[in-house]
């Protein structure tokens, strides 16, 4: 074992090491690429029994042809307001028990900590069911109101995790010094705790918006009218019946649909591999 | 306690003559906000979700509802259609579940090392997790396009035949839609497992190469044993997220051809929103929760035991 750090063997190890992530990228990337190139084809090079990587004659006529077929935007104005809502309702109601989570150990905490947990092993189906019948009795089924809702309960177990997190990372030794110094109770959670949490919040809030977003399964059951559904339900009208499928519209919307989260995904990125995370995974 | 001692303590807030001492009742006004949406879309419906399936519960139905007992649990024994699908189930959680551990594991263990296209490689790393499930499966409908897609492309250019039709071949539909749940899956656990890595102390590290201990005995003496909580719990999430998966295959295949990937809650959501049987659905439901159950209780205590002389 001693030979393993000859320089031989090093920049064998480090070559290994490059292949291996090369085929990691590949892995990746490839089927994100064949979205793009299906969404840039024209309908008759899509018929050609020899599919190239890279399309001959790259045209938008998919996307224009995608928006005519079904009403995307629309659909995207619904997710955008279902998410958006979400987002803030999350962080709103969130935030507070994250606080005690983090600071108290009081049975309060305990309860919202050992529920973060469990609500992990929920099975969907049990919970639609009953959530679909308490909804109906409520007049929120094909509403908005009620799949922000559902979706508000779905993201806070994820949401009281990362904030909890992020509170602990406040150290409270600040907090007290701040009570020493005669503030009270909320002037120090406003004036102290507030500003050292606003990162952490907005990452929250972005990330409850991208789960909204992306959902499909409380909406699919949820939204029954065409002119209320979402964009993932709605996108998935592009496949017919049979499962056949115009594909180069299919891949244009897709690939409409994928930007915002994409946006998002690109402005944290860093946060998330470098860290975000570190935090609450070691809590 | 000394001051020192006292620094350390995580839950500064709850100790007696601090600034910030709260009582129980304070935390209780923090906590209101968040419990009343928790026990009216949560925990009320999953206990009224339990009840149901103790009844005969359907959708549009103008009679009452009555209790029923165990019927639907008698009836579900005996539906040999739930219990293939169950089996399904089982054979795509785990085979989701491990590969995605591994490949994410050695993913990990790159990203943690200083390589060029690190940065690349973190970025695509997560764009799986940013894409909406019903796009991933659309997406690889175009890969695996009997026709149009790049996989029997690709197969055709290497002269290994003339390709088929994955997500309707009765023999490769499964496999297929779980290479999908793996490529899908990987972000979350690289990020959960790369944070995990963090934890790795640096110094032993390079302690045990002076030392000269390779590089998997390092991996299995170093690095694993710090790594061994994150991995368990992150694997633990994947198996059950895996169970209660139901977007990518319902756009990949829709439970076809012939059931050959109906997972149990596509089948539950059939019975439930197609039939309309919400207490037998229910009793699927239940069932489900418990098989979870007691697959994780014995997943981390055999792990938990495992670990004692690793």
């Amino acid at each position: 074992m001693r030979a393993a750090r000859t320089p031989r063997t090093r920049r064998a190890a480090r070559a290994g090491q490059y292949t291996a992530l090369l085929a990691y990228l590949l892995f990746l990337a490839f089927p994100l690429l064949w979205l793009l190139s299906t969404a840039l084809k024209s309908p008759r090079e899509l018929g050609s029994p020899h599919p190239a990587w890279i399309p001959r004659h790259p045209t938008l006529a998919n996307v224009r042809q995608a928006f005519a077929e079904q009403p995307l935007a629309h659909a995207a104005l619904n997710s955008l307001l279902v998410a958006l809502a979400t987002a803030v309702v999350t962080v709103l109601i969130a935030t507070p028990l994250a606080y005690v989570m983090a600071r108290h150990r009081t049975r309060a905490a305990r309860a919202a900590t050992g529920w973060v947990v469990v609500s992990q092993a929920f099975p969907f189906v049990l919970l639609i069911i009953p959530l679909f019948l308490v909804l109906k009795r409520l007049r929120l089924i094909d509403s908005p109101t009620g799949l922000v809702l559902v979706y508000v309960v779905w993201s806070l177990p994820f949401a009281l995790w990362m904030l909890a997190g992020h509170v602990r990372a406040v150290p409270a030794e600040l907090e007290e010094a701040a009570a020493v110094d005669g503030a009270g109770r909320l002037r120090t959670l406003a004036s102290v705790t507030a500003p050292l949490l606003a990162p952490g919040i907005a990452a929250t809030a972005l990330f409850a918006f991208v789960t909204a977003w992306n959902e499909f399964f409380f909406a699919l059951v949820l939204l029954k009218s065409p002119r209320r559904q979402t964009l993932p339900v709605v996108l998935t009208h592009f496949i017919g019946a049979e499962g056949v499928a115009d594909l180069g519209p299919l891949a244009a919307a897709a690939f409409l649909a994928t930007l915002p989260s994409l946006a998002f995904f690109a402005l944290v990125q860093r946060r998330i591999t470098s860290g975000l995370l570190t935090g609450a995974v070691k809590s | 306690m000394t001051e020192v001692a006292e620094a350390r303590t995580p839950a500064a807030g709850t100790r007696p003559g601090t600034g910030l001492r709260t009582s129980d009742r304070g935390a209780w006004f923090l906590v209101l906000p968040a419990l009343i949406p928790i026990l009216l879309l949560s925990a009320g419906p999953l206990l009224y979700g339990v009840l149901l399936a103790f009844t005969d519960a359907q959708s549009g139905r103008t009679a009452t509802t009555r209790w029923i007992g165990a019927l639907n649990f008698r009836d579900l024994l005996h539906d040999t259609l739930f219990w293939e699908s169950f089996r399904i189930g089982l054979v795509w959680a785990a085979g989701v579940t491990v590969p995605q551990f591994l490949l994410a594991l050695g993913l990990a263990l790159l990203l943690n090392q200083d390589l060029r296209l690190r940065g690349l490689a973190r970025a695509l790393a997560i764009v799986p997790w940013a894409m909406p499930e019903v796009v991933v499966g659309i997406m690889w409908r175009l890969v695996y396009d009997p026709d149009a897609g790049v996989l029997n492309e690709t197969l055709r250019d290497l002269g290994l035949g003339s390709g088929r039709a994955w997500l309707s071949g009765l023999a490769t539909a499964l496999p297929a839609v779980i290479v999908v749940g793996v490529w899908a899956g990987l972000p979350q656990t690289t990020v959960a497992l790369l944070a995990g890595l963090q934890n790795v102390p640096r110094e032993l590290h390079e302690a045990a190469a002076v030392d000269g201990a390779g590089a998997w005995r390092r991996f299995r003496t170093v690095t694993w044993p710090a790594l061994r909580p994150v991995a368990l719990a992150i694997t633990a999430l994947n198996l059950i997220w895996n169970l209660n998966s139901f977007g990518l295959v319902y756009v990949l295949t829709g439970g076809g051809p012939g059931g050959k990937t109906r997972l149990p809650m596509l089948f539950a959501y059939e019975e439930a929103f197609r039939y309309g049987q919400f207490g037998y659905a229910a009793a699927m439901g239940c069932v489900l929760v418990a098989v979870v159950s007691v697959l994780l209780a014995v997943f981390l205590a055999g792990r938990l035991r495992g670990g004692e002389d690793a």
